[in-house]
């Protein structure tokens, strides 16, 4: 009897303890989502901020951890737990995070996704912590604003020029670079009747991710001064603009300039292909000269402004991506949130992460230091200075789905499964709901 | 007799019966039933994880499936089943279906038929002890590489110049290059063929292990009753294999059913959506146009299509 009673005890104890093993092991997983962003406190105590961005793994190791520490060093109670990954995850954990409103206190964002955020209440109005923090936006070279109100503050630009490859422009007997749709043609026939494999231009229309629309499709709208949207923002793809383009990148593709395997090409195959030799001219962001001089240190290339078309004297728009910053809407430390977006936007810090960055600056008086990077930096700076970033993408809603309906139409002109009227119906179509 | 039949009742006066007694004491004292709790006590963190990590979300997505504008709105309404209609009168969706039971059934099919006729080589007597072992690390790479991997090795071996067109255009098979993957007429057979290399070496070593189960002595008796290789094949090989290939045939179908990663690192679901998968689909759904309700309906309907498969395996699990 006494033993059986040990018996039992030692299994009480065991099962107790297994059961306290389950609870804890419960209560981690249901809390572990609120552990992080609830750090600190809002009063006087340190506070702790969670900063997801994709940024950091795209900058040189370490180098904005130090950035970091030095806005730490300036708020000695505010201290930022970053939380980096590729730019595909960080969206998708964005994504995750808006819907169970457990989004990080500060949110890297891309213009596309802004809309969405805003719309679903995931992202705090920036002009409300403005005003109260007296912040001065005209140093801001732009702001994203859904309905009036800003969501996003662009902290890093990212232009795209024309990247031609000299080497092949001058064996195929093109004297200087490309300034109009027609003089674009021409040197991309010319490339590409040089054989063996190379072609005038890449165009990578893959409908995972289908920024080739915005970056080498639209991007011809935009050189010439166009736009895809009407005065109130309705989508115009009927209209002369672009309709003008879609004609030009069919003639292109009729012509056969264009590098195969185009409908399911990635950028990083455009870029690949260019590096390579492959391809004579692309539409690109300068944030690949770095890995195009890794891949092949021999490859003679410049940057250029994207062609306009034949006669066009205006400015020409440069579409451009943005490393954006905002302030989830669920944060409870909104102010300490708001003094680290500050410190990023200060015209010394802006200028630093641009140089690292090697994009432009979001602040208007930041100037980055160019002194010891490519001489094409200089030279696609000034071009930017020339134009005007374009990128009407940037703010609407699900962006990424309209470039995607739009790709699939453009796809099915360019295997010749419907005209470019059917094209152009249908995309307006498919667009017309959502905006 | 007559005294054994007495009730002890009808004599308040007389004592219990030596057994009822020691009963009533038991049943009296008897502890809480602490015996019958312990499994469960020990089943408990995989069941509260299973619950927390499996039955809710579940739940969350079905109930998801039955709102307008879930997650996007705060408020979202009740919607019946106006999802399910949006969903399966959506030509992309059964376009989606449609390609997803063709690349399933093709990959199923070949996975089966090569890892039967690698297992058969490897198990053969025929090759010596080292020619074995060579075939089995080169048969079983593919497995050993990560999706992604093998996503970037085929596509920049089927890229329009690369090392495939290569090979193909020089030795006469083709005339001119393919783009293998953005020929709306290749895609989804090129992108069958990378999964069923990638999938083969699983069922290569299933099978093998199978093959070395089967008693030599059917192989003998088959024998003495002249039983031709092919007729062992067919008479004793294949009903001895036939529940490990029933299991692998089913799991295989749930998991390409699933596949995901491999068709967007290497088609996204285009050229032209040929490639669109029932998980392709759904993601897009989600996460590129933000409509989480349709999203959760065409999840829970690719739920139910792989829980028929599920329920068949269960049975064939407890045939066996």
């Amino acid at each position: 009897m006494t033993g059986g009673s040990t018996r039992l005890q030692g299994r009480t104890r065991r099962l107790l303890g297994v059961m306290a093993v389950a609870v804890l092991s419960a209560t981690a997983v249901g809390c572990g989502s609120n552990s992080g962003t609830s750090a600190g406190s809002s009063g006087s105590g340190p506070v702790t901020l969670e900063f997801a961005q994709w940024w950091a793994p795209e900058l040189p190791a370490g180098s904005f951890d130090k950035l970091m520490s030095e806005f730490t060093a300036q708020n000695p109670n505010i201290k930022v737990k970053l939380l980096s990954g590729p730019y595909a995850s960080t969206k998708q954990q964005l994504v995750s995070g808006a819907a169970s409103r457990t989004l990080p206190d500060v949110v890297g964002l891309d213009g596309a996704w802004v809309s969405d955020f805003a719309k679903q209440g995931a992202i705090a109005d920036l002009s409300e912590l403005m005003t109260a923090a007296k912040y001065d936006s005209s140093q801001l070279a732009s702001q994203i604003q859904v309905k009036g109100k800003t969501y996003m503050i662009p902290v890093v630009n990212f232009v795209y020029p024309l990247f031609v490859n000299n080497d092949l422009l001058s064996k195929a007997g093109v004297k200087k670079p490309p300034s109009t749709r027609t003089e674009f043609l021409d040197a991309a026939k010319k490339i590409s009747a040089l054989g063996g494999n190379v072609k005038g231009w890449a165009l990578p229309l893959d409908t995972a991710v289908p920024n080739g629309i915005q970056n080498d499709v639209m991007s011809w709208l935009w050189a010439s001064g166009g736009s895809m949207l009407t005065k109130d923002g309705k989508p115009d793809l009927t209209g002369q603009g672009v309709r003008s383009t879609v004609e030009y990148v069919k003639s292109l593709n009729d012509a056969g300039v264009v590098a195969p395997g185009s409908l399911t090409m990635k950028e990083q195959d455009k870029v690949e292909k260019f590096a390579t030799g492959q391809v004579g001219m692309m539409i690109d962001s300068l944030a690949h000269i770095t890995l195009i001089k890794k891949n092949n240190p021999k490859l003679d290339f410049s940057v250029v402004p994207i062609p306009a078309q034949d006669g066009y004297t205006g400015k020409r728009g440069i579409p451009y991506a943005s490393w954006g910053i905002g302030v989830a809407d669920s944060s409870e430390h909104k102010a300490e949130a708001f003094k680290l977006v500050q410190f990023l936007m200060n015209k010394q810090a802006n200028a630093e992460l641009s140089t690292l960055a090697k994009g432009f600056p979001g602040n208007k008086t930041a100037e980055p230091d160019f002194s010891t990077s490519d001489p094409l930096f200089k030279t696609a700076f000034d071009i930017y200075k020339e134009g005007y970033p374009a990128n009407e993408f940037v703010g609407l809603p699900k962006a990424e789905d309209l470039m995607r309906s739009f790709d699939e139409q453009l796809q099915l002109l360019l295997t010749g499964k419907q005209s470019i009227d059917d094209t152009l119906n249908k995309a307006q179509q498919a667009w017309a709901p959502v905006l | 007799m007559e005294t054994a039949k007495l009730d002890p009742a009808a004599s308040p006066g007389a004592p219990p019966p030596a057994a009822e007694s020691a009963a009533g004491r038991r049943r009296s004292t008897r502890p809480f039933p602490v015996q019958r709790v312990v499994p469960f006590g020990y089943l408990s963190p995989t069941l509260i994880l299973i619950f927390v990590l499996m039955i809710i979300p579940i739940a969350m997505v079905v109930s998801y499936s039955f709102k307008d504008n879930v997650i996007v709105e705060q408020n979202p309404v009740f919607a019946g089943l106006a999802n399910y209609t949006t969903v399966l009168t959506d030509p992309n969706f059964l376009a989606a279906l449609k390609n997803t039971f063709i690349f399933i059934t093709l990959s199923t099919a070949a996975h089966l038929g090569l890892g039967l006729a690698f297992a058969t080589m490897l198990n053969s007597p025929l090759l010596g002890g080292v020619t074995k072992a060579i075939f089995r690390i080169v048969y079983i790479l593919p497995w050993l590489f990560t999706v992604a991997v093998i996503a970037v090795i085929w596509r920049l071996m089927l890229d329009p110049s690369g090392v495939v067109n290569y090979i193909l255009t020089t030795i006469g098979v083709l005339r001119a290059e393919v783009s293998w993957l953005s020929d709306p007429n290749m895609a989804l057979w090129a992108l069958t063929f990378i999964n069923i290399w990638a999938g083969f070496p699983f069922f290569m070593i299933s099978i093998l292990a199978g093959l070395q189960g089967i008693s030599p002595v059917l192989y003998e008796a088959a024998s003495v009753d002249g039983a031709t290789a092919f007729r062992q094949f067919r008479n004793v090989t294949l009903p001895q294999l036939k529940p490990v290939l029933l299991s692998m045939a089913v799991l295989d179908l749930i998991w390409t059913s699933q596949q995901f990663a491999l068709i967007w690192m290497t088609t996204g679901g285009g050229p032209l959506n040929v490639t669109e998968m029932l998980s392709t689909y759904t993601y897009k759904q989600a996460f590129s146009s933000y409509e989480f309700a349709t999203a959760s309906a065409a999840a829970v309907i690719v739920l139910l299509l792989t829980m028929i498969l599920a329920v068949f395996y269960v049975r064939l699990q407890k045939e066996r």
